[in-house]
């Protein structure tokens, strides 16, 4: 038996959903999109499955998340559908339900949030508006866990009765006739109890339905006349028609049913009179911001990745396990597999999800208590001009620390086309570990330079705001930007249990998935550094398979400043942690401890002129980031063809930049000769204005902008 | 005609009708910004876009660009 969940954003259906499912939940996407799907057991009865749908305010054919549910409702046909409606918003939230009672599937309303209506002393009557909308009605509170259980008992009782939804009358006469017209037409090729629906969505011209039909041209003909002497009698299209009326009608219904206690200004307001005034906003804002940043990031963040990294992972496991090996007898080989791959490489990544957790348990307070959407009201006027979107604030932010929760945080953006556009520019923001590059690079051939460092996350903001104007004007990111039309929700207090089960969700994944692709990748660059093409093992890098690698591909980085076998290879053991750049410099230039910084300072400086050793940096800044940032790329894009895009933008601006940058300095700086170098970097550099002030893409009439949007964001 | 991008925090307007078409022009009635409908507009946010407004009992953010699309009476 099936039953979902259905409601607008922020009226507590994720909270009755973990309360009715428990530990027992599943998450993932609905297939093709990054649309997150949640099911589990309702507690209790194992044969019931609860399907979380994704918040939304219609079932329009327009946002991925309402198609999906869409898709769900009508082909899955769950047993019964719970409709959460946010009893302090009813409304805007009873528009759903007037279309939820048109899918011919029985429904049950939770009236949630009660205990705030009945303190706020508003009179809501019950009967009556189970009357109106032809449904049980149950008072619920999510947060408080009342009438929960009841409403999911109440679903399953009516699931198994196996009737259906008996739809009725809600909009005008007029308009009652011309559907009842319209499902006379249609009679034989719906299933009855989905008629009422089909003949809606017909009226409203929705194309989804109309694509999914197939009818003969006859009767689209015979349809569209009976719209038209609608729309010619009403003075405005179908789908305005429809809406209004729904409207009208649950106006009627709350006039008639709520009487409110009288007006008196909601603890919202209050806050939001202070937390988005338009003086004090930015600056209150800035201090949310710098607080969790200093917390997750900078002091406790940094201690517990440090305690995991050096201590628990550097130390007592890595001497642990090698006494351990030693002492039972294993081969040096597989010693050094052990420890320095796996427990090394992977113990890198593990490192991170202490700051990680801690980093997501802050995001969930922000969401869950309503302030992220005043985050984007704030930002959003700035982040609109790159193609953005307010909310991709967070993920460029947190990326400055560490660019896997980064992309994570693109979860919070509803709109793909910004999503995907986010998670490919947020790691250009130079991260922790890149810190560590320009720390070298800084000490070695500009000493006491102070403005190296800030500069460079200056150029990371830049290339996002380049990246942005120049890939908006693409095919992949063409058509209209997506409606900024946002709820700012009333706030609400986050319970703990499902900030600290959003927390774990998050972490979860990534130590799964990111795992084993992290494991398999730090177990291969280890067997390339420490094996010759004879499979025979060799303490000095000079010898093995990385280093003919390096030397192999060292070409391909002669244009960029440093087409030495040791740069190549540092280049691509950064792609496993960006820190290791300098790390295997270290170790290329034998010196077996980074800390011994003179001697490594003396090592590189011989390798590299200024001017390569600034490309190598910008090179490695901006490449694409490391293989858990990119194996957490495809995990959120969910899409080969995306994955591809955004690494291979990063690849080309990496390079493009380094290439740029060389060519022209030793032009310019090393007084070398005009070459054909120098000239590409000028043709590279017109190339990239001329992306910038070209006209975007698909200049023709709106309505087509649209529809091009649409299937870019498919 | 009066938009609601002309209306100035702390007026209460009515609306009179949705311009444009398609996803954008959907998305603002399903929010409740019908014919009819009253909306206060709150304030501006500090960049000076997008405004809040508030309509049928709830708060909603909205772009200049799109406000422009609603039709005051």
């Amino acid at each position: 038996m099936k039953i979902a969940l259905v409601g607008n954003p922020n009226c507590g259906k994720t909270t009755m959903f973990n309360h009715l499912t428990g530990s027992s939940q599943y998450v993932g996407n609905w297939p093709g999109v990054t649309v997150e799907k949640k099911e589990g057991r309702l507690k209790g009865h194992k044969g019931v499955i609860i399907t979380d749908l994704p918040g939304i305010y219609s079932l329009s054919p327009y946002t991925l998340e309402e198609v999906v549910s869409r898709n769900y409702l009508i082909n899955d046909r769950p047993d019964a559908v719970i409709n959460l409606v946010d009893a302090t918003n009813l409304e805007r939230n009873l528009y759903l339900t007037t279309q939820v009672v048109a899918l011919g599937i029985p429904v049950i309303i939770a009236l949630n949030m009660i205990d705030i209506v009945r303190k706020s002393g508003d009179k809501i009557d019950i009967k009556k508006l189970e009357k109106e909308f032809h449904c049980k009605i149950i008072e619920t509170s999510a947060v408080k866990a009342i009438g929960l259980m009841d409403a999911a008992k109440m679903a399953v009782r009516l699931a198994a009765a196996e009737k259906t939804h008996q739809s009725f009358a809600l909009f005008s006469k007029k308009v009652e006739a011309a559907l009842s017209e319209i499902s006379t037409l249609i009679g034989d090729r719906a299933m009855p109890e989905q008629l009422r629906w089909y003949s809606v969505k017909l009226f409203e011209r929705d194309q989804k339905v109309l694509d999914a039909m197939q009818f003969p041209d006859s009767l689209l003909q015979t349809i569209e006349s009976i719209i038209v002497a609608a729309e010619q009698e009403f003075g405005d299209d179908s789908e305005t028609i429809i809406t209004n009326e729904r409207y009208d009608f649950i106006d009627e219904v709350v006039s008639d049913c709520v009487r409110k206690a009288g007006k008196k200004l909601s603890v919202t307001d209050r806050i939001d009179q202070v937390v988005t005034n338009r003086f004090l906003s930015l600056p209150i804002f800035i201090a949310i911001i710098w607080l969790i940043y200093y917390i997750s990031v900078t002091t406790v963040g940094t201690f517990v990745t440090d305690w995991t990294n050096d201590t628990l992972f550097g130390n007592w496991l890595t001497n642990g396990a090698t006494q351990l090996l030693t002492s039972v007898g294993t081969a040096g080989w597989l010693i050094s597999l052990i420890v320095n791959g796996i427990i090394g490489g992977v113990g890198t990544v593990l490192g991170f999800i202490p700051q990680m957790m801690i980093l997501f348990f802050f995001l969930s307070i922000l969401e869950d208590s309503g302030y992220m959407a005043r985050v984007a009201f704030i930002m959003d006027r700035l982040f609109r001009r790159f193609g953005l979107s307010g909310k991709s604030f967070i993920p460029i932010l947190i990326s400055s620390g560490c660019g896997v929760p980064g992309i994570m945080a693109t979860r919070t953006i509803e709109s793909e086309k910004d999503r995907r556009m986010t998670i490919m520019l947020t790691t250009f923001m130079p991260c922790g570990a890149k810190l560590t590059i320009i720390t070298m690079m800084v000490l070695t051939f500009f000493p006491g330079s102070s403005w190296i460092a800030p500069a460079m996350y200056l150029l990371g903001i830049a290339m996002i705001a380049m990246s942005g104007i120049i890939l908006k004007k693409t095919r992949l990111f063409a058509g209209e930007p997506a409606p900024f039309v946002m709820e700012l929700p009333a706030y609400h207090l986050p319970s703990l249990k499902s900030v600290l089960l959003h927390m774990w969700e998050r972490s979860k994944h990534f130590v799964i998935k990111a795992g084993t692709v992290i494991f398999l990748a730090c177990s291969l660059i280890w067997f390339l550094s420490s094996f010759s093409w004879r499979l025979q093992m060799v303490s000095n890098v000079e010898a093995s398979m990385l280093a003919s690698i390096g030397h192999m591909i060292s070409w391909f980085f002669a244009p960029l400043g440093f087409g030495t076998w040791k740069g190549a290879v540092a280049s691509i053991s950064a792609l496993a942690a960006k820190e290791n750049a300098v790390g295997t410099l270290a170790v290329l230039n034998g010196v077996s401890d980074t800390a011994n910084s003179h001697a490594l300072i003396s090592g590189i400086g011989s390798m590299f002129t200024s001017v390569g050793a600034f490309s190598f940096m910008l090179f490695n800044l901006f490449n694409p980031p490391c293989i858990v940032a990119m194996s957490t790329t495809a995990k959120e894009m969910n899409s080969y063809k995306w994955t591809a895009i955004a690494i291979g933008y990063q690849m080309a601006l990496g390079y493009g930049i380094a290439f740029v940058f060389n060519q022209l300095g030793r032009f310019l700086l090393l007084g070398k000769s005009f070459d054909v170098g120098t000239a590409l970097a000028i043709l590279l550099i017109a190339f990239v204005i001329f992306l910038l002030f070209r006209p975007a893409y698909g200049s023709h009439p709106k309505a087509e902008k649209i529809v091009d949007g649409l299937e870019a964001s498919r | 005609m009066k938009t609601l991008k002309d209306a100035q925090p702390g007026d209460t307007v009515r609306v009179a009708g949705i311009l444009g078409e398609g996803a954008l022009r959907r998305r603002i009635m399903d929010m409740g910004i019908t014919r009819g409908a009253k909306v206060t507009v709150r304030k501006v946010a500090p960049f000076g876009d997008p405004i809040e407004i508030t309509v049928r009992g709830y708060e909603l953010s909205i772009r200049k660009s799109e406000a422009e699309n609603i039709e005051l009476s």
